[in-house]
């Protein structure tokens, strides 16, 4: 199985060939409205051995590359021009039936949502044994032990019994790894590794991109990791390729792309990536921090009451089984007996008048529901909720919503396309609050509108769209401005620039920092980006299993963090090299 | 989204405009030159509101246009095969077919709307009510429409003209009663997934009360799945009475109806006199198709992501 | 899976108490007089009191409920007053005319439908992707009743080929010895090639009727589900994987896709069992369904009753059947339940 060495071709001048070589490959799509070129005359080499990374934003052409490169472009797309040579075998002139022998084999490929890229209703183990009987790596006597082998070779525990489990029975990161083992499973030469882990923990993301390293090294493997994150893929690769609507850009060593950008958009990519030791404005390009002016940065003044204080407060759901659609749609099982689980199990804290705070933790950790329970759209189960000296959290949710204390406390949603009605026009979304909860008239509505969009940078002219008809960096503003109309005194931000490329995030961090200082605003920021967070919070609030592990000033617990969950989460931050 | 997901299995659903088009601002007349963009984008769909036009504008006028009284019999003319006077023949009593089946449009349109009208309002807020609130109003509806689901529907609608009595009223009653479930399902379920949605939580935090998110936020983003759902039920609807009329409940003879037409020619198939039941049958078919494709158009009449 | 399984029948008792709710409601609450309709149209004034008496209708509703239940826990579901024998005994006698029908329609269905919509979505855009569309559409559209006409015409008067629509057996052939009731399996078990012959030329029309009115909804959501399936991710990585197209599409794809269809079955029972009576009216089929029509023609009420009540239970049933196969096929309902 080691003769990965030997495979190694010679060109006529006895100089190693690259592994992989993509010369001037253009992909093209046929939709109703015409051909769409994905991928652009575009040019790239992979050695032996090396790990390159394709670093874009979303439409760069990124992904497709790699479909084109393995051959499974959907059925609308196509190869127009250029060639794709791996080793010495012209892969765009193969013919399927050669392809299907390569994937698998000699390449392989791993998918973002590790949960949707094995199939459902099948046990892992013999999706490990359809590809290692698919490339006869084994025997159907064997071949179970082999997959087993190959279970343990990605460091699942207990691969035995894990072999006989199904995707849903198994979390994200313990899929990833079974995803990486039926891409390693025979052991190929070429692993795509697409968005790996986008979707994961930050905990789970350095396992799973530590594992990949790891094996990939071990075999002298060549990796391609597809990404967005020009931070992880500087940690992790060699060198990286910046793709921009379908071109290549730049390509450089990963030492150097952060130290000297050759490209404006790849520095503007590498400015607007969150990392230590820079302040918001670091983020945008220098005209526009220019433009943009000094950070106020108004902090709490000291001795002055809290705006809202949280104490001991508690959420518990009754803990019951995933309720399966089949039983649903008859609706008739009954809610079987069981005990409670805690959500958010007695955490107390305060937020300041003018504060910013950000609520960190992983998926399941309680910062959603935590949050919720602040907004007043779930109920607590125990525990208070002071805000401006009166207890909110008496109040039942489903009162809130006309009360006039509804308007003090306000949210931004994570998902900006979710959080606007599909039938509703920016401007009808941003006028809901002031319509429900001001007294202004329909006057003076439209001019109101056009203040807020104003305020958070929205061209007046996107007011009568609808969300379908702006971006995602635009779908953001408008949330923020429906957000801010009523001038609250906290603002909730849930994950704001989750679903937002970089450069677009970086935008909205600064207007969000911005507003706070006009407005004088008060804010919990929820996230699970430490990065982000240190750029927007005075203060930290770490959450783990429902509980507060540790909180305090922000450069406090970055910089010496006191719980060991908080340095686990520090550590798994990807280092690029600065 | 949702709204997507839902209905994919109902149709294949055209790719989505593109950026270049979605960027058009809307006008006031969008909701006219979209529904020409979607007839010249899919001219099936044009035919569809055609043939709806035709058959709307028949269940109005058909009596007054007819060349022949479609009761009077004429016993010197039965059984005759269509020709220039008699363009469908004639049946055993003589009586023009042509002009018994436009004249029955109208009987079998009003069944199939006042049915799905009635089942609409019932239907249509029992479920978005039970998705919406949840708890006992869930419980009672779900259960409700569960206790009519297990009964196979045209089995039921046959027990329920039986026993309410033999009458076109009662066919309209029948068949609202058997749609109920389907209503309450579609309307249950995109209420449901629509509670949780961010887009409620936000007009929660602009103030809006449970009432009005319901009407102003959630109910007019389930329309365009009601609208498929009203459609394609119409089709059943007629179906269903066509059904019932054939085996000789509802609609009395001579009454000229789609379903008892069939019926009466079908003694006459075996003796090879085809037109007796091939008129009224087509005409049976050609509205329940009308209805099937239309659901489908309308869907994209008005949705939103679709507009250009 | 048994205690899957062992669960799911216990959620069939509120079910089933439900239907047998309706099924009294339906005679007993609602407008009209039940002693009316039981004694049926020739009845004078002293009969329907008798009648009303003998049935318990002076008692009040809770006890007549009760003894409803008793009687149809006795197997007693009232007498015919057209032919004065006991309903349950002719809905025996006469079920395995309607199953052996509709089982044969669902069967002839499934084998066109299910591989006609794998086919349609795999090579979407094709010919065959064309021909499910058109067949879907247009066998929604057609009443079940009509395209039973239509192919009496053709393949009766037209062709000649089958023979007349009269019922389960022609005049020479004789019924084979009641083992199962179907005619298709009792003649073959005797080995009676000749009656087979003749009961199958006679099934076959009916059955294909059948089969084209339930052709359309299988065909139309296998193409849908397998269009979804094949887009999904998994797929994608059974591709970049290596597999051969075979174990993509039957092993990884169709065991999939064939969740949501499972799910369709109910509803196209439901369809296939109401569409039965209308197609046994058409050839004349001795079934529970002709029997319950000429029933409700008479106002003979109890045979409706006993009929309602059958076909609600059998559709329960499978209700369950098509549950259990759905846990067979499904891991997650199977082991979360």
């Amino acid at each position: 199985m080691s003769d990965v060495t030997d495979k190694v071709p010679l060109s006529h001048d006895g100089a190693a060939l690259p592994l992989l070589d993509v010369r001037n490959l253009t992909v093209e799509f046929a939709t109703r409205r015409g051909t769409v070129r994905a991928v652009k005359n575009i040019d790239i080499t992979l050695a032996k051995g090396e790990t390159l990374g394709i670093v874009g934003e979303s439409g760069s052409g990124k992904s497709v590359t790699s479909y084109a490169v393995m051959r499974i472009l959907d059925r609308a797309g196509s190869i127009a021009e250029g060639s794709v040579m791996f080793s010495n075998l012209d892969l765009r002139a193969a013919s399927e039936t050669d392809m299907r022998d390569l994937r698998g084999r000699e390449m392989s490929m791993i998918f973002q949502s590790p949960r949707l890229a094995l199939n459902p209703i099948r046990k892992i183990g013999h999706q490990i044994e359809d590809v290692l009987l698919q490339h006869a790596q084994a025997d159907s006597g064997s071949v179970s032990d082999k997959a087993i082998e190959v279970l343990e070779s990605v460091r699942i525990a207990r691969p035995r019994e894990r072999y006989h489990a199904y995707p849903f029975e198994l979390s994200g990161g313990m899929c990833q790894r079974v995803v990486i083992a039926l891409a390693l499973a025979c052991r190929p030469q070429l692993l795509i590794a697409d968005e790996p882990t986008t979707g994961l923990d930050v905990t789970t993301q350095k396992a799973v991109m530590d594992l990949v390293v790891e094996l990939t090294r071990e075999r002298a493997m060549s990796t391609i990791l597809i990404t967005h994150d020009l931070g992880l893929a500087a940690a992790y690769c060699d060198r990286v390729v910046v793709m921009e609507k379908g071109n290549v850009i730049e390509t450089a060593n990963s030492s150097t792309i952060f130290k000297q950008p050759g490209h404006a958009y790849t520095r503007k990519l590498m400015r607007a990536t969150p990392r230590p030791g820079i302040s918001l404005r670091d983020l945008l390009p220098d005209e526009d921090a220019a433009r943009a002016g000094p950070i106020l940065n108004k902090t709490a003044a000291a001795g002055e009451t809290p705006l809202l204080t949280v104490e001991n407060l508690v959420k518990e759901y009754p803990r019951k089984g995933v309720a399966t659609s089949i039983k649903k749609m008859f609706g008739t099982t009954p809610v079987p007996e069981s005990d409670v689980f805690r959500a958010v199990d007695g955490i107390s804290f305060q937020i300041g008048r003018g504060e910013s705070v950000g609520l960190v933790g992983e998926s399941g950790c309680g910062k959603s529901t935590t949050s919720m329970m602040l907004m007043r759209l779930i109920d607590k189960t125990s525990g208070t909720i002071m805000f401006d000296g009166e207890d909110i959290g008496a109040i039942p949710a489903k009162d809130f919503a006309t009360l006039p204390q509804r308007k003090r406390i306000q949210m931004v949603f994570q998902d900006p396309t979710d959080s606007l009605n599909p039938r509703f026009t920016a401007a009808r979304a941003i006028a809901d609050p002031l319509l429900r909860l001001s007294k202004i008239g329909r006057g003076e509505l439209r001019s109101k509108c056009e203040e807020l969009a104003t305020q958070v940078g929205l061209p007046l002219e996107f007011l009568d769209r609808f969300p379908h008809q702006l971006s995602g960096g635009q779908k953001a503003r408008v949330g923020i401005a429906r957000a801010i109309a009523l001038k609250p005194d906290l603002i909730v931000l849930d994950e704001p620039t989750a679903a937002l490329d970089v450069s677009v995030q970086a935008v909205v961090l600064n207007l969000l920092q911005d507003l706070k200082d006009s407005l004088g605003m008060s804010y919990l920021f929820v996230s699970h980006d430490l990065n982000v967070v240190r750029l927007l919070c005075d203060r930290v609030i770490v959450m783990k299993a429902g509980q507060i592990v540790e909180q305090g000033p922000t450069e406090r617990v970055m910089d010496a963090p006191q719980a060991d969950y908080t340095r686990d989460l520090l550590a798994a931050i990807p280092h690029p090299p600065i | 989204m949702t709204e997507t997901t839902a209905t994919e299995a109902l149709s294949i659903a055209p790719p989505p405009a593109t950026v270049a088009q979605a960027v058009v601002k809307p006008e006031n007349n969008s909701i006219f030159r979209h529904a020409r963009y979607v007839m010249s984008e899919n001219p099936v769909t044009g035919m569809a509101f055609g043939l709806f036009a035709l058959i709307a504008v028949l269940a109005l006028i058909g009596p007054y246009i007819v060349p022949h009284d479609p009761l009077a019999s004429d016993t010197a003319a039965t059984l005759a095969p269509p020709s220039l006077h008699h363009w469908f023949g004639t049946d055993q009593l003589g009586r023009d077919i042509f002009s018994r089946v436009v004249v029955a449009t109208r009987l079998d349109f009003v069944i199939a709307v006042s049915s799905v009208v009635l089942v609409f309002v019932m239907g249509g807020f029992a479920g978005i009510a039970a998705g919406f609130f949840g708890g006992w109003t869930d419980r009672l509806v779900s259960r409700l429409a569960d206790t009519i689901m297990a009964f196979p529907l045209f089995v039921l609608a046959m027990g329920i003209v039986a026993a309410l009595g033999n009458t076109v009223t009662n066919i309209v009653i029948a068949t609202a009663i058997i749609n109920f479930p389907l209503y309450v399902r579609v309307a249950r379920a995109e209420a449901n997934v629509r509670r949780e949605a961010g887009f409620v939580q936000a007009a929660r935090l602009a103030g809006n009360g449970d009432f009005r998110i319901l009407l102003a936020h959630i109910l007019p983003n389930i329309m365009p799945i009601m609208m498929v759902q009203i459609s394609l039920t119409m089709g059943y609807a007629i179906l269903n009475a066509a059904g019932l009329s054939f085996i000789g409940l509802g609609v009395k003879p001579p009454t000229p109806e789609w379903g008892i037409m069939v019926a009466e020619g079908a003694a006459n198939i075996i003796s090879g006199e085809w037109w007796i039941a091939l008129f009224p049958g087509a005409a049976l078919m050609i509205a329940v198709f009308t209805f099937n494709l239309l659901g489908d158009g309308l869907r994209d009449l008005v949705d939103p992501q679709r507009r250009t | 899976m048994l205690a899957t399984i062992g669960r799911r029948l216990l959620t069939v008792i509120p079910t089933l108490i439900g239907v047998v709710i309706v099924t009294f409601l339906l005679t007993r609450v609602l407008p009209g007089d039940p002693a009316v309709y039981f004694a049926g149209p020739a009845a004078t004034p002293q009969s329907i009191a008798d009648i009303r008496k003998g049935l318990g209708l002076d008692r009040p509703l809770p006890e007549q409920f009760a003894r409803y239940v008793n009687d149809l826990a006795h197997g007693n579901f009232g007498n015919s007053l057209s032919t004065g024998r006991p309903v349950a005994t002719e809905i025996t006698s006469r079920l395995p005319a309607s199953a052996e029908l509709t089982f044969l329609g669902l069967i002839l269905s499934l084998v066109i439908a299910v591989p006609l919509g794998i086919l349609a979505a795999v090579k979407q855009g094709s010919w065959i992707d064309h021909t499910c569309r058109v067949v879907a559409t247009a066998g929604v559209s057609l009443p079940v009743f009509f395209t039973g006409l239509l192919l009496v015409y053709i393949f009766y008067y037209q062709l000649g080929w089958a023979p007349a629509p009269i019922g389960r057996l022609d005049a020479f052939a004789t019924a084979p010895p009641n083992y199962t009731g179907f005619y298709l399996i009792d003649s073959l078990v005797t080995g009676n090639f000749e009656t087979f012959r003749a009961a199958l030329s006679q099934l076959i029309l009916p059955a294909v009727t059948l089969a084209v009115f339930s052709l359309a909804p299988i065909a139309r959501m296998t193409r849908a589900s397998m269009l979804a399936v094949l887009a999904s991710e998994f797929i994608r990585t059974a591709r970049a994987s290596g597999l051969d197209t075979r174990t993509v599409i039957i092993t990884y794809a169709f065991r999939n896709a064939m969740l949501p269809v499972v799910t369709t079955l109910g509803m196209v029972f439901s369809f296939l069992l109401g569409a039965n009576v209308l197609v046994e009216k058409v050839f004349a089929w001795p079934g529970i369904g002709s029997y319950a029509v000429e029933a409700l023609l008479q106002s003979d009420f109890a045979p409706v009753q006993g009929f309602v009540l059958t076909m609600a239970v059998m559709y329960v049933v499978l209700n369950l059947l098509i549950d259990i196969l759905y846990g067979v096929i499904d891991p997650r309902v199977r082991l979360e339940g």
